[in-house]
């Protein structure tokens, strides 16, 4: 693979970046939410 | 005196005595006439560039004012559940009340773009062409307006979420509607007529029934 | 014809197919980025565009998936309204924000790629960038609609008829900035196109961002159904 991005990377860099921000946040926030419902599911039906 | 006649008559006769109507909406076009100029800058030239673009975007704006008034007064204090109680259909009160929008907002806002043309020192085509823009373009506004109005009438502060809501609906009426103008300064013939025509002619027809469907979710809830 | 789709309102089934499918979705989206990503690095520059035509790998598909997830909230917004299909509400709420954050993608890496090909950070001539602003801000509005609604059933109802005059609208409004561009440009500015070499990694991406999609959409379904039943639960206490 070849990463060298002259005289462009700048731009494609920042690209990538911002597409791993907002998409991984997305992830994360998504798989937090569900983590936070399971929890709070199972202490609801465990007693 | 037909529930149509009577229920729009009510509308304009609420709409001067709550909202100074009019004025209010041709106060404000006037400021932006204002405002632009004074932002940037007075070179007559470039002014009368811009000039119908501007006074279209102002003019869209100004009749979004009073947008949020048009179910939400009568939401609030029942009188909407008595309207749709009435022999008129949801269909015919929504027609009603967006006609009493444009005649009590978009009509003088059409009538009070020349004198403001003046401003950006418009040529007179470019004004015919501006105002004739704007007779076929603002039901539309209304029109449109009424829909985002009646999906927002139960919401308490409605009045700051509705322009968000409309503005991206109206980008075709402002590029058409200002197209139009730009007929007039390059004497070539772009199509803008027809479309905003076309444009305008769809949402007034289709507006009534999407106004009441919404009306009618808001009433049942 | 719809059977199938009917099957799957009840939450329970929705759950046990979700449940069953997304480990296989997210095993294959990796793959496809995988993939993907190693093809479009791996290729040598583009002869127009040197290396941005990376940049396409990322912007093309969030453009296309911005479309295409409004379209996802069009056609769930009719369900609910036209059958009151139970997950059909919960399907258009979750999948906004997800649309909202491809825009803005789409917007950002537009104008990253905008600047090194056009000179310039915005080009309103290329009408398509222009059409995925409008777009952006029609997805803010509805998320600020259902926001702004208390009652969740109207909440419901009201975005679903928001997004259908809005989706009625989207073809209106490209046409006329495709026309507004032609008018005042003369012509369309080049848009990204992609040479045979570039196409194959594109098409990777191009599935990773599906399927990213479809298993943030499964998960996040799954969470307010969920999210339900603790209500349910928390209710019943």
């Amino acid at each position: 693979m070849n990463f060298d991005m002259s005289p462009y990377g700048a731009f494609i860099w920042p690209a990538y970046g911002l597409t791993v921000i907002v998409l991984g946040g997305l992830t994360l926030w998504t798989i937090a939410r569900w983590r936070a419902v399971k929890a709070k599911l199972a202490s609801l039906e465990k007693p | 005196m037909t529930p149509f006649i009577a229920l729009l008559a009510r509308d304009l006769r609420l709409s001067v005595r709550e909202g100074g109507g009019a004025a209010l909406a041709l106060v404000f076009f006037a400021l932006v006439a204002t405002l632009v100029p004074l932002g940037v800058g007075s070179d007559l030239a470039l002014l009368a560039k811009v000039g119908s673009g501007v006074l279209w975007v102002g003019a869209a704006l100004a009749a979004l004012l009073s947008l949020d008034r048009l179910f939400q007064a009568d939401y609030e204090d029942g009188s909407l559940d008595l309207i749709a109680l009435s022999p008129l259909s949801l269909e015919g009160t929504a027609a009603a009340k967006i006609l009493a929008h444009w005649l009590s907002i978009g009509l003088p806002l059409t009538l009070f773009s020349p004198i403001l043309s003046v401003f950006f020192g418009l040529s007179a085509p470019a004004v015919m062409a501006l105002t004739l823009s704007l007779a076929i373009g603002t039901p539309a506004v209304s029109a449109m307006g009424a829909i985002l109005a009646s999906l927002t009438l139960s919401v308490r502060r409605g009045g700051l979420i509705l322009p968000l809501l409309v503005l991206p609906l109206l980008v075709p009426v402002v590029i058409f509607g200002a197209g139009m103008a730009v007929e007039v300064q390059t004497g070539l013939a772009n199509g803008a007529p027809r479309f905003l025509l076309a444009f305008s002619l769809a949402t007034t027809l289709l507006s009534p029934f999407v106004t009441a469907m919404a009306v009618r979710l808001n009433l049942a809830g | 014809m719809f059977d199938w789709l009917f099957r799957y309102a009840n939450p329970a089934r929705f759950m046990g197919l979700s449940g069953k499918l997304l480990p296989w979705l997210s095993a294959a989206a990796l793959l496809a980025l995988a993939v993907g990503l190693y093809l479009g690095f791996s290729a040598p520059p583009d002869y127009q565009q040197g290396r941005t035509v990376l940049i396409l790998f990322v912007h093309v598909p969030a453009a296309i998936m911005a479309t295409l997830v409004y379209g996802c909230i069009a056609v769930a917004s009719l369900f609910s309204l036209v059958n009151r299909h139970l997950l059909a509400d919960v399907a258009a709420r979750t999948a906004a924000p997800l649309g909202a954050g491809f825009t803005f993608l789409a917007l950002t890496t537009g104008s990253l790629w905008g600047k090194p090909m056009w000179g310039a950070w915005w080009a309103w001539g290329d009408s398509r960038l222009t059409s995925t602003l409008v777009q952006f801000f029609l997805y803010l509005g509805y998320i600020a609609l259902w926001n702004a609604i208390e009652d969740e059933t109207r909440a419901a109802r009201v975005c679903a008829v928001l997004a259908l005059v809005g989706a009625v609208n989207i073809p209106i409004i490209k046409f006329s900035v495709d026309w507004w561009a032609t008018l005042h440009q003369g012509e369309s500015i080049v848009s990204g196109k992609l040479a045979g070499v570039f196409l194959t990694p594109f098409l990777f991406m191009m599935v990773f961002y599906m399927l990213l999609f479809a298993c943030l959409w499964l998960v996040r379904i799954r969470t307010v159904i969920l999210e339900r039943r603790v209500r349910a639960l928390m209710g019943a206490a």
